[in-house]
């Protein structure tokens, strides 16, 4: 096992064998949550990056922070009571927080698609669908209103949605919840962005309509070398598309590695008990599905100790006193686990700097 | 839509007859008489025959019919009658007469309602313009100086009567500033540009009053349903699309906000002719108000209960009217 060379590598993530610049780059962030209870803190601290054509996953238990991450990458969280605390997001090298109002829009659907988690409420309902996809295209192509339409049924029919043409002129509501998620990936495609972001866009799918949609998303990164981040619960989804997987936790990435690796062996325990939770579907069937025990912590304050220790098997003194960085072994693969030498390495150096 | 609309109307016949039943019944049960308002040097022998012929020999069952064969019948074919020049039948129908002035009601009510309908129509129209653009900035900045003032004004809006604020106003820009008339002239007729501004001059005072009282209750109930859509996740698409903030608001957000306001609007505005008529007291406009408060004051059952049927009327109407602009609004209503 190599050792870690220094400085915590999600600081500056190393650079990739084809030498590309990512175009999407979370640095560090952090968010508040201002509510009734007092301050919560979802996140604490996420970095990871993404470059054309890569697909990252990020998977998490339910309230690990990552739909607060992706909308903060697009400033979409509503403040209050959202508030960013500390990171910068940058597209194309680009600070997000320091575009004008204009800059932002162009981002936000022009480069950057979002396909949201919940299609159900996503889109508004008193306006028809075609309407609803008409106005990227409008606003960011220039397309004028029967061009727009033309390619409004065009994406429609690239989601696999039947007669295209007719059904642009009904309500969401006269759509089923994959239908409209269907909608709502077009929308994100609709003006070929560089980074999609799609979070849990499968979800409220069936199997064969998860596929199609997970060969239109591949396909559309061949195309046009989009960056993809997909959000899901779907370890299994993950395993078949993505080229590197982000584990989160407690508003922490806690581990970070090429799909392959983190499959045959994950590092950190909350990543090793979500993969045992996955039913292994060449082997034989587990006899009921595995969950973690206990529930993911909702943080008062930024996390002193690893957030994970109340429900690690492994736990021992150090874990709950100090907070395990992230950190890197030199092949990529990143994990924050006090039991792994590159993350006590990192910690020694990150204090040895101070 | 279509279907919905005509069964809407078809229920409404029953249940605007049964309204009739009850305000004709109930009114018939007050101890009013057409004579008492006659000098007492009437005979009780001719005071008895100004009630035959006024048809109040007749059972209640019988006098109720014939009131509603007036009302229903006789009247909309006078007022046919008068609009198109037409001649239907021989033209002699017994029309409902007011007991105090022997005239047919419907004919007091057609002179008085311009009147009504100016001060009313407009002071709904200037609540509504104020009320939304209140409602929506309220929301959109929301526990701004700007929304604590909206709060404040509202509270006071609604809080205060508008006898109150008539009388306030007229204290202070009639009596103090001299700049407002406080008697509403009726006679006016716009011809020129001095009438105009004469007639602009007379209408404000009692618009205002009953506009902002419309606006307070308006613009908290816009502000309610704006920042209930600022909420939903739609919002959060439209963002995310790259759409401006004024699409965002004044496109996706407005149009759901206005669904329930719209409604509202529709359903209040009955309500209002009954503001009317406290203000038109105070600002001496002799509208349909004016003409209620004397009806009863003066015993004059006929007139008292065609207006508070008409009354009925417009609130089955505006019902009906409101249910139809919400299933135009939201396409996710379906009444078939
Ligand atoms: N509006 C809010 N107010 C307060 N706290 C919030 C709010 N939205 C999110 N949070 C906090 O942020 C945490 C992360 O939420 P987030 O929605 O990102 O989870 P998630 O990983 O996307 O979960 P899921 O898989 O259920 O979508 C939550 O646990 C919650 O504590
Ligand atoms: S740092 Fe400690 S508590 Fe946290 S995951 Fe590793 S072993 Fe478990
Ligand atoms: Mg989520």
């Amino acid at each position: 096992m190599p050792l870690a060379d220094g400085a915590p590598l999600s600081r500056a993530p190393a650079a990739d064998p084809a030498g590309e610049a990512p175009v999407l780059e979370v640095d560090r962030l952090e968010v508040v949550f201002d509510t009734r209870g007092g301050a919560v803190h979802a996140i604490n601290g996420v970095s990871f990056s993404v470059r054309p054509g890569e697909l990252l996953g990020v998977v998490g238990e339910s309230g690990s922070g990552k739909s607060v991450t992706m909308m903060s990458a697009l400033d979409l969280l509503p403040s209050p009571p959202a508030r960013r605390t500390g990171g910068a997001i940058r597209y194309q090298g680009r600070d997000v927080s320091s575009m004008g109002p204009k800059a932002l829009r162009k981002l936000r659907g022009g480069d950057i698609g979002f396909v949201f988690q919940d299609p159900m409420t996503s889109l508004n309902p008193v306006f028809t669908v075609g309407y609803q996809i008409c106005e990227p295209l409008r606003a960011h192509l220039g397309l004028s209103r029967k061009q727009a339409r033309k390619r409004a049924a065009e994406l429609l029919a690239m989601v696999g949605i039947p007669s295209p043409e007719a059904r642009l002129d009904d309500y969401p509501h006269q759509f089923s919840g994959g239908m409209r998620q269907r909608v709502m990936v077009a929308i994100a495609l609709s003006c070929e962005p560089r980074v999609i972001i799609a979070d849990e866009p499968t979800t409220a799918l069936d199997v064969t309509i998860q596929a199609q949609i997970l060969d239109l998303v591949r396909d559309l990164r061949h195309r046009t070398g989009a960056a993809i981040v997909w959000v899901t619960h779907d370890l299994g989804v993950i395993a078949g598309i993505a080229d590197r997987v982000a584990v989160m936790y407690a508003g922490q990435i806690v581990e970070e590695a090429p799909v392959a690796a983190i499959f045959a062996g994950p590092r950190h325990p909350y990543a090793a008990a979500l993969l045992e939770t996955i039913p292994d579907v060449e082997g034989e069937r587990p006899e009921r599905l595995t969950t973690i025990p206990g529930q993911p912590p909702i943080l008062r304050a930024p996390p002193a100790a690893c957030a994970f220790a109340p429900r690690c098997a492994h736990a021992f003194d150090r874990c709950h006193a100090q907070n395990p960085p992230l950190a890197d072994d030199g092949t990529g693969h990143k994990a924050a686990c006090w039991l792994r030498p590159e993350t006590v390495a990192a910690a020694e150096a990150g204090e040895g700097a101070r | 839509m279509l279907t919905y609309t005509i069964r809407r109307l078809a229920f409404a016949v029953p249940t605007l007859l049964v309204i009739s039943f009850l305000i004709f019944g109930i009114l018939d049960l007050a101890p009013s008489d057409p004579t008492a308002q006659l000098p007492l040097t009437i005979p009780p022998e001719v005071r008895e025959k100004i009630r035959l012929s006024l048809g109040l020999g007749d059972p209640f069952i019988v006098r109720y019919f014939k009131w509603l064969v007036q009302f229903m019948v006789n009247e909309p074919l006078n007022i046919l009658e008068q609009w198109t020049g037409w001649t239907i039948g021989d033209g002699e129908r017994l029309r409902v007469l007011s007991w105090q002035t022997r005239s047919p009601v419907v004919d007091l009510i057609v002179q008085r309602m311009p009147q009504t309908l100016w001060v009313v129509g407009m002071s709904y129209v200037v609540g509504i313009v104020i009320a939304i653009p209140i409602g929506v900035i309220s929301a959109y900045r929301q526990y701004s100086w700007f929304d604590q003032f909206g709060t404040l004004f509202s509270m006071v809006g609604f809080s205060i009567p508008t006898f109150f604020t008539g009388l306030l106003f007229i204290v202070i820009f009639s009596v103090t500033l001299g700049w407002l008339p406080s008697i509403y002239d009726t006679t006016l007729v716009v011809e020129d540009w001095d009438s105009f501004v004469a007639q602009v001059k007379q209408m404000i005072m009692p618009t205002m009053v009953l506009g902002l009282y419309n606006a307070s209750q308006l613009s908290r109930f816009m502000r309610a349903s704006v920042l209930d859509n600022l909420n939903q996740d739609y919002v959060r698409t439209a963002r995310a699309k790259g759409m401006t903030e004024k699409v965002v608001l004044l496109i996706h957000v407005l149009r759901n906000s206005m669904i329930p306001v719209v409604t509202v609007i529709a359903l209040n505005l009955p309500q209002v002719f009954g503001g009317a008529i406290i203000t038109e007291q105070i600002f001496r406009v002799n509208g349909l108000g004016q003409l209620l408060i004397g009806a009863i004051e003066g015993g004059d059952i006929p007139t008292v209960q065609t207006l508070t049927f008409i009354f009925a009327v417009l609130i089955v109407v505006f019902n009906l009217i409101a249910d139809v602009l919400y299933g135009i609004l939201d396409p996710r209503i379906r009444y078939d």
